[in-house]
């Protein structure tokens, strides 16, 4: 106990000495193979930022085939070259290929290492309180192997078969036969490359966050006083932890059956009519393994944003979080549920239809803890003194996505309403709204939230704004009309649908979808000019802009490698102590003791004042070594 | 408890009212807190785990679903099982003696340990070759491939794990384990005993489920 937390401290004593040295240290230690949790935490966001702009424009050009089937995009040639066929129009197998990689990048690079590899590595020893990561050289690595890993995926892009075409779930046969279509030929190889790479430095990263949480917590921060933030990573990384390894033997079984000739997942299949030699195999067994991992996926890219917005809204509604123990109990409901429903993917494989229904009943418990969750955030906002920063306004956003997404997911999880939603735009409709806009609103609140801690300015609140409304108006007018078009019974993944005169009458409602994609793109550029030119010009930022309560805001404005100058703060509080009756100002932070303020404690917490003095007897004398 | 900290009692020093000079701090209250290392170990081991959980139950829902091919395990393979399963005795008298500081013995059952490691990984390799001569393919039968392909894997474990005792063997041939310096070697132990067991297990479960 004490021993580790003192330990910690001489060690971390002798890093502050030789940080004048690492000052002078060259541009490569210092910016590129730096183990400073902040700046790693930096790679990631403009990493994960690159990645999101192309997966964005992937899904503008596929909108124009569907919005605009008619369309000569001779325009796009410069950029598309040889996948626009001879009369300017999208190659359908290009069209695979580039749903399946918008889906890729947007799920695993953009929201699974953009959003936990920036927030997890910035904000869990800031907002514990912790000079490092655990392993600052495993958190290192764990950037270089994402690095890796987007360079192979990026590759893939150019190559002459083109990327991966088998959607971002992979199925075999599809993805195992390099006979299907031309993107499972070296694209899927690359594709099951760069994946590998990807979870192992998810794995690093995930070890890394959980130690640190658990291990590093400065004095006073008991499990208790974690911010929701913290609480969120956490299970995110135990999720992390506990279902890519799933994926990666999934994929090695994948490998094995590809390039080995093994029949893991293949059986009776005839090409040309001719029948290929693998036998025995099922393809239903890799959707067993790919869901087990892709389904707690979802709340791997989930909870972080939950956790963000948590934190955003209780700081800016200026009022605790409601029931905080509500919240984390929640999160750990979500987190064991997601584990058992992975089936609700498969309802329409053959499956025992008891079984569908086990699964059906496990599926409908999820929505239990997500009202919660919802019920607690209307109730923080319920007569608050609410800030309606861009931040603010982003978590906001995040809840409504949330409840229109989720309710969706009622349907969807009843395997009776499925076989008829299954694979339609439905689907698409319902896992936009619930994971990729909420998930992505929760990134981009925590990047206006915590901007100023990371380059000691401030984005442009009247930009953010703009910002937001276009977004989420944006939103709304893309995934909404999708669950028409779903109803109606349009297959996801289709090239085109002009073939099929039932979807003639939707023609008007692609074009508002795709031209509502276009102007959601164009509002990111907005976004993307505020944050660039905010990090040179920006506003200089206070100490502690928002008046909040968490540790990472008594850091000095620009923090070096060991975060605070001096010792690192004790905690005596929970971090929600926003508008306390009695007390001075309308919040308190989490580094004053309750001896301090004696206005506006509780009567349990005076007890606790005696613990702060330190009258249980034995207390630790920390001589100061400088 | 490390240097620089020592446990006082708080009135003693209200009455020297040192208190200016030295910051006081609340007993901190970790309720799990352990060597990082060690911890993110542990962890590993838990993503391992569920690596080769995922693998078993592939082969349980794909053998429920017919057309599985019955065959002997390879008699090998009950021969590696005792190798591994004596590495384990040689790693835990090694772990023994680096806590008695007898470096000498630590040496030598590292050594031991990790050449038990290297045996075990051809005993694997020729396993491969008796289930070929029974006509046991990787290429076939799901059954045959799921047992190379989970033993492949777990031998690659066993190769990680054989590296790690080299480095161990050459912090003992340094003195640079001994018993104020554990940390390396307990975590070494303990992977050794998780891939022995996690053998052990799989062994158990391709004996039952053919
Ligand atoms: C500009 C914003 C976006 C637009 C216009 C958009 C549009 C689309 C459309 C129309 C599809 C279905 C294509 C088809 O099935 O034929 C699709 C697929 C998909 N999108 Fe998005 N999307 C956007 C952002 C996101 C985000 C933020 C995520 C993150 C979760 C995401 C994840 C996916 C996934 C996983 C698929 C399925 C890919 C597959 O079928 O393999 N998208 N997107
Ligand atoms: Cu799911």
């Amino acid at each position: 106990m004490a021993t580790i937390d003192i330990h910690v401290h001489t060690e971390v004593h002798h890093h502050d000495d030789h940080e004048e040295h690492d000052h002078h240290g060259n541009f490569w230690t210092s910016y590129i193979f730096c183990q400073d949790h902040k700046v790693i935490a930096k790679q990631f966001l403009i990493t994960g930022m690159a990645w999101a702009l192309i997966g964005g424009v992937l899904s503008v050009i596929f909108r124009l085939q569907l919005g605009f089937p008619d369309a000569k995009l001779e325009w796009l040639r410069p950029l598309l070259g040889g996948w626009l066929t001879s009369d300017g129009k999208i190659d359908p197998e290009f069209y695979l290929a580039l749903v399946t990689m918008h889906g890729t990048i947007m799920v695993f690079f953009v929201l699974t290492a953009g959003l936990s590899g920036t927030f997890s590595n910035f904000l869990i020893p800031l907002q514990v309180g912790a000079r490092d990561m655990a392993s600052g050289f495993m958190n290192m690595l764990s950037y270089w192997f994402f690095f890796l890993s987007s360079a192979v995926m990026f590759t893939s892009l150019f190559i002459s078969t083109g990327p991966a075409g088998g959607g971002w779930t992979v199925y075999p046969p599809l993805s195992a036969l390099p006979q299907a279509v031309q993107g499972s030929g070296l694209g899927m190889t690359l594709w099951l490359v760069s994946m590998a790479l990807f979870i192992v430095s998810t794995l690093l990263g995930g070890i890394n966050y959980i130690t640190t949480i658990i291990n590093m917590r400065t004095q006073g921060m008991s499990f208790t006083r974690l911010p929701l933030t913290i609480w969120a990573f956490f299970f995110t990384a135990i999720i992390g932890l506990l279902s890519f390894p799933v994926l990666f033997g999934a994929a090695l079984l994948l490998i094995f059956d590809r390039s080995f000739g093994t029949s893991f997942y293949l059986s009776d299949i005839y090409i040309a009519g001719e029948a290929l030699p693998h036998v025995g195999g099922s393809p239903i067994l890799f959707q067993h393994l790919f869901w087990f991992l892709g389904h707690p996926e979802v709340y791997i890219v989930l909870l972080p944003a939950l956790g963000i917005t948590s934190e955003i809204i209780a700081t800016n509604s200026r009022k605790p979080i409601f029931g905080y123990k509500a919240m984390v109990g929640s999160m750990l409901f979500i987190t064991i549920l997601s584990f058992v429903v992975w089936a609700h993917h498969m309802f329409v494989t053959g499956m025992n239809p008891f079984l569908g229904s086990i699964f059906t009943l496990l599926t409908l418990i999820i929505a239990v803890p997500s009202a919660v969750k919802i019920f607690n955030y209307v109730t923080t906002l319920w007569k608050g003194n609410i800030k309606f920063t861009s931040a603010m306004m982003f978590s906001i956003g995040l809840v409504s996505f949330f409840l229109t997404g989720g309710i969706t997911g009622l349907f969807l999880g009843n395997s009776a309403v499925d076989i008829q939603l299954h694979d339609t735009y439905f689907v698409v409709a319902h896992f936009h709204l619930v994971m990729g806009s909420a998930s992505f609103f929760g990134m981009i609140a925590g990047i206006y939230h915590w901007f100023p801690k990371m380059f000691g300015r401030m984005m442009d609140e009247r930009l953010g704004s703009i910002h937001f409304w276009m977004t989420f108006v944006g939103v709304y007018l893309v995934f909404f009309p999708m669950h028409y078009i779903g109803i109606a019974g349009f297959p996801r993944r289709y090239y085109s649908w002009t073939n099929f005169e039932t979807f003639s009458s939707f023609a008007d409602l692609n074009m508002l979808v795709s031209i509502a994609a276009i102007v959601t793109l164009s509002a990111q550029f907005i976004f993307l000019f505020n944050f660039f030119y905010s990090i040179f010009r920006g506003r200089l930022a206070s100490a502690n802009p928002w008046d909040s309560n968490t540790i990472e805001w008594t850091t000095p404005r620009h923090p070096k490698h060991g975060n605070w100058p001096g010792d690192i703060p004790t905690v005596y509080r929970w971090p929600y102590d926003y508008s306390k009756p009695g007390a001075k100002e309308d919040y308190i932070p989490q580094t004053i003791p309750y001896s301090e303020t004696p206005e506006s404690n509780l009567p349990h917490e005076n007890e606790l004042i005696k613990l702060e003095m330190g009258n249980t007897g034995a207390i630790v004398i920390d001589e100061k070594k400088h | 408890m490390a240097k620089g900290s020592k446990k006082i009692n708080w009135n003693s020093i209200m009455e020297k009212s040192v208190r200016s000079e030295m910051k006081i701090v609340e007993e901190p209250k970790k309720p799990i807190a352990m060597h990082p290392k060690k911890f993110a170990m542990w962890l590993f081991m838990a993503s391992v785990m569920m690596l080769f959980a995922s693998l078993t139950s592939a082969y349980i829902v794909r053998q429920a679903e017919g057309n599985w091919l019955y065959f002997e395990l390879p008699l090998l393979f009950y021969y590696t099982t005792a190798i591994i399963a004596v590495s384990s005795v040689t790693m835990q008298v090694a772990y023994f003696a680096a806590k008695k500081d007898n470096t000498g013995v630590v040496k030598i059952m590292v050594l031991i340990t990790s050449v038990l490691g290297v045996l075990f990984l051809i005993g694997q390799v020729k396993g491969w070759g008796e289930m070929a001569r029974q006509g046991v393919h990787f290429v076939g039968n799901p059954s045959g491939s799921f047992v190379i392909a989970i033993s492949f894997v777990h031998g690659l474990h066993i190769i990680s794990a054989v590296v790690f005792l080299l480095i161990v063997l050459n912090s003992a041939i340094r003195l640079r384990i001994h018993s104020k310096n554990m940390a390396q070697m307990e975590m070494c132990t303990t992977y050794w005993h998780f891939l022995g067991a996690l053998w052990i297990y799989l062994f158990i479960f391709f004996l039952i489920n053919r």
